[in-house]
């Protein structure tokens, strides 16, 4: 399963690692209150908000649950919903 | 076709490293091991070492460079010593988890504070989790000796973990003994030339190390240094016996060594410098027809129980030396490994000579006296000022 010394042959594989499962909030975004101001997308330290057809989505496999997104966004379009396990 | 030559632990450690052929020097002196780094500065300096010496700004930068150096493929040496491998601790996890075969000299030293530059085994004794494998010598040729074997130890491929050659500080780093230096050929042909399979820095051929291992990986790593420390008591007997069928020098098993165990009852379990003066104590006591027994532990990390319990079979009570102490357990390092594993014994820990204070053949003498006496599991400090 491990590689000796835990050494990674594969440059980019860390994309098979799918973080979203560190996640306690998720952040859910009204897109009939989204202005596309892009301040989601800027600050997420992640890169998991993407525009896609003019409009933003949240990758969850790698969204962490930092709601920075939330805090950020001026017309209050992301908010936090408790993650079911 | 051998040379002799009369001279200190640290130069015999660096005489082994000249002789393995390394390719990357990187330490930071400190007392007592300077001695040793000096000599490979030398080496490099006059042009009979061709290797790269990094100077570096501490130990911490010491360990991280020979990471990097063995990483890319090199046969990395340093030494250190003391308050220098504490500074390391935290990176000489890294080595162990990214299995990289440096080879290292520890001159032992006590700890501060206060600040004491004399000889105990504190310091290597308190790394012992971190994936190491440790050696310990009993004089200078074996200092030689064991840095030439743990490069062929830690680069076999079913090892491929770190190895800290320990030496007494002072007793052994300063005194000058007669040590046969073999021919480089000769070493190079018993330890080969190290062609690292698993990992290979090459801009070619990019590849991470040490990156994140999260909870789903963390955990097979820790079990597959503890396999490869399991397959390390093997190869160090191997390598031990393979030099000294070439060298013609042999040490116990490689792993222990047995003085007069077959007819003692009482024992001493040492480590280092001190099993010298016991074996001088064991000597004396045949003449007078008293038969007292020392098995000596070569190897630390990993630790051959299985060995130490059958080498100890004929014992009755047993003294284990330690030059350490767990504060707050009044107990050495060694006592709570061994002891735990000798229930039918009567087991007794003595610490002795912490921060460089003498242990006499007197107070051999007197342990061999006071382990029959004394009560199971009881801890004595030997040589204690007490008001």
């Amino acid at each position: 399963m491990v590689n000796t010394g835990t050494i990674i042959y594969e440059p980019g594989s860390s994309a098979k690692n799918k973080t979203g499962s560190w996640r306690v909030f998720k952040p859910v975004l009204d897109q009939d209150k989204c202005v596309k101001c892009e301040n989601c997308y800027i600050f997420c330290p992640e890169g998991c908000i993407q525009e896609k057809d003019g409009k933003f989505e949240i990758d969850y496999d790698y969204c962490k649950g930092c709601l920075i997104c939330e805090k950020e966004c001026p017309v209050k379009a992301i908010k936090a919903e408790r993650e079911e396990k | 076709m051998c040379e002799v030559k009369v001279i200190t632990g640290t130069s015999a450690a660096a005489e082994a490293a000249k002789l393995a052929d390394v390719d990357v020097i990187a330490a930071y002196p400190i007392t007592p091991q300077t001695t040793c780094v000096e000599k490979l500065a030398d080496f490099v300096a006059n042009g009979e070492l061709n290797a790269e010496y990094i100077k570096v700004e501490s130990e911490h930068s010491a360990m991280s460079a020979s990471i990097g150096a063995s990483a890319a493929g090199a046969r990395a040496f340093t030494a250190t010593s003391s308050q220098g491998l504490a500074l390391m601790h935290e990176v000489l996890f890294a080595a162990a988890g990214m299995r990289v075969p440096v080879v290292m000299m520890n001159a032992n030293r006590a700890l501060s504070a206060p600040i004491n530059i004399w000889n105990d085994q504190q310091d290597s004794l308190s790394q012992r989790d971190t994936g190491w494998i440790q050696l310990y010598a009993e004089d200078n040729q074996e200092v030689l000796d064991l840095v030439i074997q743990a490069f062929k130890i830690a680069e076999d491929e079913k090892v491929l973990l770190p190895v800290m050659v320990n030496l007494d500080g002072f007793i052994l780093t300063h005194t000058v003994e007669p040590v046969t230096l073999p021919k480089q050929e000769n070493v190079l042909d018993f330890i080969g030339t190290y062609e690292p399979k698993h990992a290979y820095l090459d801009p070619k051929k990019p590849m991470t190390q040490g990156a994140l291992g999260d909870p789903n990986y963390y955990m097979e790593t820790r079990y597959a240094i503890e396999t490869a420390m399991e397959n390390a008591k093997k190869v160090i007997a191997d390598v031990h016996d393979a030099f000294a069928e070439k060298f013609n020098r042999a040490y116990g098993n490689g792993l222990i060594e047995s003085y007069n165990l077959e007819k003692a009852e009482n024992v001493i379990v040492a480590m280092g410098s001190i099993c010298g003066t016991i074996k001088d104590m064991i000597d004396l006591k045949k003449k007078e027809g008293v038969e007292i027994g020392l098995l000596k532990i070569r190897c630390y990390r990993p630790l051959p129980i299985e060995m130490i319990k059958d080498a100890l079979k004929n014992a009755k009570n047993v003294a284990i030396l330690d030059k350490s102490i767990s504060l707050g357990m009044n107990k050495g390092a060694i006592y709570a490994d061994v002891a735990s594993h000798l229930k039918d014994k009567k087991t007794v820990n003595y610490i002795v000579g912490l921060g460089g204070r003498d242990i006499t053949p007197e107070d051999i003498l007197g342990i061999y006296d006071d382990v029959e006496i004394s009560e199971d599991g009881k801890t004595n400090w030997i040589g204690l000022k007490e008001e």
